[in-house]
């Protein structure tokens, strides 16, 4: 099997402010994110040959990405990929670049989460007519259920594992003050997220990401055409995308203490980048914190910490900004909100900016590799994408 | 010898304390929760019925109730479905009368006698709803009781029975009311109810040569707690000693399947030769002699009427009542954009229906919905159906969601493993949350979904093992 190591890069990204932006349409979020990565490549935007949309519920077909830009009558596909939408929008775009298809691609994932009445379960939408029985649970349910079972699993007392979840909150909250694109931003004391209003059971509010509006794109081109564009592009190392196979309820064995899709995707990404210990190797990490017990899961499936001592990690202070593996340091989705198809791009903006070196109050001294990594839809059904970033 | 080969029942978990209708109200009432109707309380009884039975050998079900779910469509078929039964059956609905469930038990009767089956399954459920407040909400109470009648095994021969009809405005529901109505009570007991049972009970002792004393126990139907005392009494019944105590401080009137409610009840007590007199009641009466076997006491392992009405919880918030019967309008928050379709939920009946999951034939792993490709050793079509519905499970984990609007929250949701394999992820019932715990011991019951687009639909949950 090939490999897309350094065999694209990215010249230019832009991302919006993620939030409740009343005033702003999805196309209004394409324009904005898509011409902040226009300029910061410093391309037009008839460069761009072929482009990739990610949404899944703003905008349906390519052409809603071509009315607001204008890009007349190139290829423009349209990608749904549930949580891990943006993601798969721009490793779809990266095969096209790579393929040699194209020479510059654009991939722009956007949002409007918040033109929908109530949360994020009412967002959601079914896309077959069915017999309802799968009524989908809200998704704060399909990831408390790995909280109750990580708790009993390992021993861990409600409070025990509430205090560990909660520090995960803390800190995310706490980088998000510095993220002046994010959607929240202000710090929470560990009492409050100890003790704030119960969503599922073992889950409160402050364990999960709010709702959010938002957009973030990224031009993509080969190392050869970056260079000429500018000195400091960054190179993509590897795309790994899972799917689970109904495996988690349909066999018993599955505990509930990881999640396989995460620990396949991860394997696959380490694999294709030469990476062998990625605690050591890993700069920069952002992850799908949907849930803070999805945070916690994966410092263990991605090999950060080991099975069951994620916990101390969390206690030890790894995974701050000024920790061992600094994780979501732009206060992740607690902080961004999860604007479905937004999000992976998102983290993609923020590797870029840790990578070149611009990331503001809260860059990292050192950034040279950095990790994006979505996880959504339900136990058994996730889809899971890992990328890995680094300099020319 | 035709008869009553097995008996079950169902009285759901809940009680209503009756003082929470009305100051100084007596006893507790049996109340469905808001995932619960005479359907699923039907199928529960019937499951109760066919422990140790082969659901291969029953050749028709009856559903008898006054509180369908449907008014143009057959509900046997869905109790049918749940219980897995043979699809080579005869099925049909008893409805509109409280006598519906006799009706169908002298049905089956007469089905067997005539040689057109051997066993089948009476099904009799109500949850009737009195006007908030009044007399009748106190005395109505929610429940189902199953009878399976043949001619081999019989635990009690039926040696008579004897119907007459009357037509009388006393007790009745109009197309499009919410809650029953009764005429004046004085008018309803004398020229209905003491009448009419009075009189097929004379009847039947005089055409068939029996007196009082011939009978262990008489099974009345009774519209409250003291009419059918009257009428025992005025029959020359000692009431004391021979009426079946019609369980009104535990229970209340359960409609159509009152009667065979109560003589799930006297059976339950009841010993090889005695003599069991039932009436019902509801636009005339059916009447039944039945003979106790030696055969009742092989039937004793049932849950039944003493063992459901000593598992419970006492619930004194009408309010959660009123919500629970859909009563009290609540706020409405948009929920998620989802369409039902048919060809969908028909096509998934085998698993939604009757539970039945799919066990490899190659590598043996049970699967819950049923797949086309082994999730384990990826064989492709070699499955045999594999019931679930009659398995026990222990909760692996849940979630408590205390958010997203419910007639009762917190919505729990487990995954659970059955005991001799396989996993469901499912949503759990008559629960406190308190108790939902990692390895918790669950069984399946069948329930009420959701309404949507004029469709009732179905499906199983979980609830904690009822002691």
């Amino acid at each position: 099997m090939g490999s897309i190591k350094d065999k694209v890069a990215i010249v230019g990204m832009g991302c919006t402010k993620f939030g409740e932006l009343w005033d702003k349409s999805y196309k209004d979020l394409m324009v904005d994110a898509c011409y902040e990565a226009f300029e910061d490549a410093g391309i037009e935007p008839k460069d761009i040959q072929m482009a990739w949309y990610g949404s899944r519920e703003s905008g349906f077909t390519g052409a809603h990405l071509a009315n607001a830009l204008k890009l007349e009558y190139i290829p423009v596909s349209r990608v749904e990929n549930f949580c891990a939408g943006g993601t798969d929008t721009f490793r779809n775009a990266c095969y096209g670049v790579a393929s040699g298809a194209c020479d510059i691609a654009l991939a722009c994932g956007v949002e409007k989460t918040k033109d929908h009445l109530g949360g994020f379960s009412m967002y959601i939408t079914v896309p077959f007519d069915r017999s309802l029985v799968e009524w989908d649970l809200p998704p704060v349910s399909q990831f408390a259920q790995l909280a109750t079972r990580y708790f009993h699993h390992y021993g861990l007392s409600y409070e025990q594992g509430r205090q560990i979840l909660g520090k995960i909150a803390v800190k995310n909250h706490h980088n998000g003050t510095l993220s002046p694109k994010a959607h929240f931003r202000r710090e929470i004391t560990l009492e409050q997220a100890m003790n704030a209003p119960m969503i599922s059971y073992p889950l409160n509010l402050y364990d999960a990401c709010g709702m959010s509006d938002g957009g973030a794109a990224a031009i993509i081109t080969t190392p050869e055409i970056a260079k000429s564009l500018r000195k400091d592009y960054i190179l993509v190392k590897a795309l790994a995308l899972t799917n689970g196979a109904g495996q988690a309820v349909l066999q018993p064995e599955y505990d509930f203490v990881h999640i396989p899709e995460t620990v396949a995707a991860g394997k696959a990404a380490y694999q294709e980048a030469g990476i062998k210990k990625p605690r050591q190797e890993i700069d920069i990490a952002i992850v799908h914190d949907c849930f803070t017990i999805t945070e916690l899961l994966i410092y263990e499936d991605l090999g950060f910490s080991p099975r069951g001592k994620g916990p101390e990690d969390v206690e030890a202070g790894t995974f701050t900004l000024e920790g061992e593996l600094p994780v979501n340091t732009d206060g992740g989705l607690k902080c961004f909100g999860h604007p479905l198809s937004a999000s992976g791009l998102r983290m993609i903006y923020e590797v870029y900016k840790q990578l070149q070196g611009k990331a503001g109050p809260r860059q990292l001294k050192k950034a040279d590799i950095g990790l994006t990594h979505n996880v959504g839809g339900v136990n058994g059904f996730f889809n899971c994408a890992v990328a890995i970033f680094g300099k020319p | 010898m035709v008869g009553i080969t097995s008996y079950g029942a169902y009285v759901p978990r809940f009680r209503l304390n009756r003082e929470a209708i009305a100051k100084g109200a007596r006893g507790e009432k049996a109340i469905c929760n808001f995932d619960e109707d005479s359907i699923t309380m039907a199928v529960a009884a019937v499951n109760d019925c066919l422990n140790g039975i082969d659901r291969g050998t029953v050749d028709g079900l009856y559903f008898a109730t006054t509180t369908s779910a449907y008014k143009e469509k057959l509900e046997a078929s869905i109790v049918a479905m749940a219980a897995d039964l043979r699809e080579d059956i005869f099925t049909a609905d008893f409805a509109h009368s409280l006598r519906a469930g006799t009706s169908a038990l002298r049905a089956a009767i007469d089905a067997i006698k005539a040689g057109s089956a051997k066993k089948v399954m009476v099904a009799a459920a109500d949850c009737r709803l009195g006007t908030p407040g009044s007399a009748l909400e106190q005395n109505f109470g929610d429940g189902a009781g199953a009878l399976l009648i043949g001619d081999s095994d019989v635990a009690a021969t039926v040696e008579a029975s004897y119907s007459v009809y009357n037509e009388i405005l006393d007790v009745w529901r109009a197309d499009g009311d919410t809650f029953v109505r009764s005429w004046e009570e004085r008018f309803a007991s004398t020229r209905g109810y003491l009448e009419v049972v009075g009189g097929v009970v004379s009847g039947l002792m005089k055409k068939f040569g029996f007196s009082p004393g011939d009978f262990t126990k008489v099974v009345f139907y009774t519209p409250d707690a003291r009419r059918s005392t009257d009428l025992a009494s005025s029959l020359g019944f000692d009431a004391k000693t021979q009426l079946q105590d019609p369980l009104f401080a535990t229970m209340g009137n359960t409609g159509t399947a009152f009667p065979l409610m109560l003589l799930v009840a006297a059976l339950e007590e009841a010993k090889a030769g005695d003599r069991i007199l039932l009436a019902s009641y509801g636009n005339g009466s059916d009447a039944f002699v039945l003979k106790v076997t030696d055969q009742i006491e092989k039937i004793r392992n049932r849950r039944g009427m003493k063992g459901h009405l000593a598992s419970k919880k006492v619930i004194t918030d009408y309010k959660k009542y009123l919500i629970w019967r859909g009563l009290l309008p609540q706020e409405e928050i948009p929920g998620p954009v989802r369409f039902f379709s048919a060809p969908a939920a028909w096509r998934e009946s085998e698993a939604n229906f009757r539970l039945r999951g799919v066990k490899c034939q190659v590598c043996g792993t049970i699967q819950f919905p049923p797949q086309r490709v082994c999730t384990k050793c990826h064989a492709k079509d070699q499955f045999e159906p594999y019931r679930l519905s009659d398995k026990k499970a222990k909760i692996f984990t849940f979630a408590m969601d205390y958010v997203t609007p419910a007639p009762e929250l917190p919505t729990v949701t487990t995954t659970i493993d059955f005991d001799g394999g396989g996993r469901m992820e499912c949503y759990m019932t008559d629960r406190e949350p308190e108790q939902v715990s990692c390895g918790l011991p669950v069984e399946m019951s069948f329930r009420k979904l959701l309404d949507k687009d004029g469709a009732r639909i179905y499906f199983w949950k979980s609830i904690p093992v009822r002691t």
